[in-house]
């Protein structure tokens, strides 16, 4: 059941990644990423990672894909690019994502190392991901980094300001 | 079907990473391209989850909390800045910003 799922996940995951790249039209494109967060989010559930389902389809699926329709609509960008890549770029473009996928499950494929737990155990008792360890976790080893990621925001808050400001930065 | 390993998640990560990497070689359309970016940090997302759950330790999913904190702030400032250069060359093809060359 468990590994169903995973599988049904799986194959949505990568049909929605592949009409996100492949799709005419931007705004279908959002969509289809939208719902590639979805079945992101179910791994999520499927690892007992709450916190990560949560933030996920807050952050994700909920504010940054509303940021990527807002700029659609407010340009109006929705006709689809005249100006395709010439066929070979394309065809490189695909021989080399192609090579990578092939080069990174040649160089992992012997991983055995890695072979350890099963996802129908791990489902069941792993409790690293509810919100009290990793928030634990979070304020009490990470709080440094976590604070200057404060600052990280505050500081693309301004420059999105900025520089989405009629009349330039100066 | 057998069980799910940590040997899975890695594959899916892979793929789901290659598919990001020929989403961004093949589109000439910015937006297409940040969301293929996007799509590689959640391949990252993806595996470091499942590594934290494996072995019993939460350090990976804060680090994927962190990863969602920079993704939003670079959407933030990308967007930003194409809309900044729709303004000024009315395009969002990468073909048209040769004069990023300098």
């Amino acid at each position: 059941m468990i590994s169903f799922a995973f599988y049904a996940l799986t194959a949505l995951l990568f049909a929605a990644a592949l009409l996100v790249i492949l799709s005419r039209s931007p705004i279908s494109s959002v969509l289809w990423m939208v719902v590639a967060f979805f079945a992101i989010t179910g791994h999520y559930v499927l690892l007992n990672a709450q916190f990560l389902v949560a933030v996920n389809l807050i952050v994700y699926a909920g504010a940054i894909m509303v940021l990527f329709i807002y700029v659609i609509m407010l340009l109006n960008l929705n006709k689809s690019s005249q100006h395709k890549a010439s066929v070979m770029a394309r065809l490189a473009g695909i021989v080399s994502g192609g090579l990578l996928l092939t080069v990174l499950v040649a160089a992992l494929r012997r991983s055995s190392e890695a072979a350890v737990g099963d996802l129908a155990q791990v489902g069941q008792t792993s409790m690293v991901g509810l919100v009290k360890p990793l928030g634990l976790a979070l304020f009490r080893d990470f709080l440094v980094p976590f604070e200057l990621s404060s600052v990280l925001f505050l500081a693309a808050l301004v420059g999105a300001v900025a520089l989405g400001k009629k009349g330039g930065v100066d | 079907m057998g069980a799910i390993t940590l040997n899975h998640y890695i594959f899916l990560a892979t793929a789901l990473f290659s598919v990001g990497v020929a989403g961004v070689l093949i589109r000439r359309n910015i937006l297409i391209i940040l969301m293929s970016i996007e799509l590689m940090l959640n391949a990252v997302n993806i595996l470091l989850a499942a590594t934290s759950a494996f072995k019993g330790d939460s350090d990976g999913q804060v680090f994927v909390f962190f990863i969602m904190l920079v993704a939003a702030a670079e959407i933030a400032a990308g967007l930003a800045i194409l809309t900044m250069i729709y303004r000024n060359s009315r395009s969002i093809d990468i073909n048209h910003y040769r004069n990023l060359k300098g």
